[in-house]
């Protein structure tokens, strides 16, 4: 078993599009680290310059001690796990498995015994003498992840491999997946974009934006504490309401624009001027009675979930985007047009400074 | 389709029918022909229905071909015959589908100039190079021989086009799975690209062993020795006799004997299609 390093990791592809603007960080040893991002910032171009798949324009990459950067994929002593699961059409599912250990010249009775092996951890034994046609997407799923187990390698790779199967089947495996990557206490990097996915699966998050490692860290860390406006908006479901405003004169608040009341939580001390972006989670906002709320909002619509409802509205006097979503107990019956009283504690406002997005602290 | 109009179903069977009347209705007559004595055919009244001279016509056919345009036995065509159509079909195939693979995965200075240059020559089949082509197999000392009958035949654009195209369609990441799994170029292609193309390769081994089988003017041009003729050509020749009325009867059992090969690969490779249809699942 090994860690992980990234030092000043670059990537232009020949077309000349830079997809990496520098990565550095370091995975420990069994540390299950997701990187989430929207689409096209550069994810699986990280991944695959890790899997020696394409190559590092600049920085290094080592795995344990030893740098990679011109290792071939079979000898870096990875396993990856692909989104449409690259299974050989033609060869069974044993033979699936065991293709990489035989090109290898591993011993056959050491081959049958590792793939019995992960085969009765995911439960494929009765279908070893099939092949990848002949299996649904999860059982295609769980031999891709078959292959990657019998390798022994250092780390595993996955990129996005949850996102061919349906809903229901989706939440079951990224549980197995956790439980398989806490059992066998391999070093995994792993793509998605989904931030449920990303939340759960992760002992630490990066969070990329356009070839850039926008924060790191642990899922609640970056809930708690996102460092840029695009942190802010891209971990959470419903999305951060952003309210833009200025600074209130003595400093203990914010005038948001379009409400009627100053927010009474006092912006860090880095930001005594001028104008402010104030982030606050919907499932923040708290209905309260009129006196002690800190904002109002005008319901527009209102998506009842059964558990809680999703209510969109605007600020009680709003102009152009002010929009805010709530989330409401499911209980609480809410009816557009109405207008909703709320309070926020203040550890939970979030401040950025609008020009660059950073997080005020 | 599940239509109900009887008017068109009608018709597009008698369509079919008309059809298959005119492909099987000269076959049927070259096969009666096969089984009369020589003189029916000469009565000027053309026998619908078999003779009795089958096995005779057939045994002198094969054993000693027709005599009167001094042939040899149909035996020694056949044999010729399928052992070029062999050639073509194995070379075509197994020089195209590497060409293909080194279109479609490497990359080397001037990769698309090769393919440009590999997908012109579809502009010159043998006809239009016969000359030059005829040139050099004299000067190689390939005259009267199965290296001169086939290799010239080989080389093919299309072949290559066909694998190019279906390489084309096979996924990437199986190729980068393969490489992680240590896999080098030589593995990828033997352990996954060859069995993946293995319907392709049938379906196209079908196509070339006909098309090498019904070849006539190269053939013609390159063999002066009898001991080399194939029976395409031959049957052409058995026509010319001096002196004598052709005998049909002899001619049209060498026709079936030459039909029945091309029939009998596609009725056998039709099985490994289906059963490659099946297993292909993706
Ligand atoms: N082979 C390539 N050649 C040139 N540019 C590429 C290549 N592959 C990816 N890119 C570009 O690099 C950027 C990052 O791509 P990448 O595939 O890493 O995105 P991603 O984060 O994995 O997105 P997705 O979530 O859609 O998979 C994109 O702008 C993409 O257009
Ligand atoms: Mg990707």
């Amino acid at each position: 078993m090994a860690g992980l390093e990234f030092v000043g990791v670059r990537k232009t592809y020949p077309n000349g599009v830079k997809a990496i603007h520098g990565i550095d960080m370091a995975v420990s040893d069994g540390e299950f680290v997701v990187i989430v991002g929207p689409s096209g910032c550069g994810k699986s171009t990280l991944l695959r310059m890790v899997a020696g798949l394409e190559t590092v324009t600049e920085g290094e990459i080592r795995i344990g001690e030893n740098r990679v950067n011109e290792l071939e994929p079979a000898d870096r002593n990875i396993a990856m796990v692909f989104q449409n699961y690259a299974l050989y059409p033609h060869m069974s599912v044993f033979d699936n498995m065991a293709y990489g250990l035989r090109n290898r010249r591993t011993p056959r009775d050491e081959i049958a015994r590792r793939v019995a092996e992960a085969a009765g951890t995911l439960q494929l034994e009765g279908l070893l003498d099939r092949r990848p046609g002949q299996l649904s997407g999860g059982q295609r799923q769980r031999v891709a992840m078959g292959r990657a187990i019998v390798r022994e390698p250092e780390a595993f790779l996955f990129d996005e491999p949850l996102s061919n199967l349906d809903a229901k089947l989706r939440v079951q495996m990224r549980l197995e997946i956790k439980r398989l990557q806490r059992a066998l206490g391999t070093t995994s990097l792993y793509v998605t974009h989904d931030q449920v996915e990303a939340m759960t699966l992760a002992d630490r998050l990066i969070v990329m934006n356009a070839g850039v490692a926008e924060q790191i860290g642990t899922p609640l860390e970056i809930y708690d504490a996102p460092a840029t406006l695009f942190v802010a908006g891209f971990i959470g479901s419903p999305a951060m309401n952003f309210l833009s405003g200025t600074v209130a004169d003595d400093g203990a608040g914010a005038n948001l624009d379009g409400a009627e009341r100053t927010l009474l939580v006092a912006p860090p001390a880095s930001a005594r001027r001028g104008r402010i972006t104030v982030g606050i989670r919907p499932e923040h906002l708290e209905p309260v009675s009129r006196e002690t709320a800190a904002l109002e909002v005008v319901v527009e619509l209102v998506e009842a979930l059964g558990a809680d409802s999703l209510v969109h509205g605007q600020l009680a006097d709003g102009g152009e985007g002010a929009a805010v979503t709530v989330r409401v107990d499911g209980a609480r019956r809410v009816a557009a047009g109405e207008v909703l009283s709320l309070a926020v504690a203040p550890n939970h406002v979030h401040f950025f400074d609008p020009d660059d997005g950073k997080r005020l602290a | 389709m599940v239509e109900n109009r009887p008017w068109l179903t009608v018709f597009s069977h008698v369509v079919l029918c008309l059809g298959v009347l005119v492909t099987a209705l000269p076959i049927w007559i070259a096969f009666v022909a096969s089984t009369h004595p020589a003189d029916s055919m000469l009565s000027g009244r053309t026998p619908l229905l078999p003779g009795g001279n089958m096995l005779e016509n057939y045994a002198t056919v094969l054993g000693s071909g027709v005599k009167a345009a001094g042939s040899i036995p149909v035996g020694t065509m056949l044999w010729n015959s399928f052992v070029m159509a062999l050639m073509i079909a194995v070379g075509k195939i197994a020089i195209s589908i590497i060409a293909a693979y080194a279109i479609v995965y490497f990359r080397f200075p001037l990769r698309k100039t090769c393919f440009w240059v590999i997908f012109i020559t579809l502009m010159l089949p043998v006809e239009v190079r016969i000359l030059p082509t005829f040139g050099v197999v004299a000067s190689l000392d390939m005259l009267n021989s199965y290296w001169g009958l086939s290799v010239p035949l080989i080389a093919s654009a299309t072949a290559t086009f066909l694998f190019r195209q279906f390489f084309l369609t096979v996924p990437e990441e199986l190729a980068e799975a393969a490489r992680i799994d240590g896999a080098g170029p030589l593995k990828f292609f033997r352990d996954i690209l060859l069995p993946l193309s293995r319907t392709n390769i049938a379906a196209l081994f079908v196509i070339l062993f006909i098309f090498g089988w019904n070849q006539y003017l190269w053939p013609l041009l390159v063999t002066t020795d009898e001991g080399f003729y194939t029976i395409v050509m031959g049957i052409q020749r058995m026509l010319q006799a001096e002196d004598a009325e052709p005998a049909w009867h002899e001619i049209m059992a060498t026709s079936m004997l030459a039909m029945l090969p091309p029939v009998l690969v596609v009725v056998f490779m039709q099985r490994l299609f289906v059963k490659g249809l099946i297993e292909q699942e993706k």
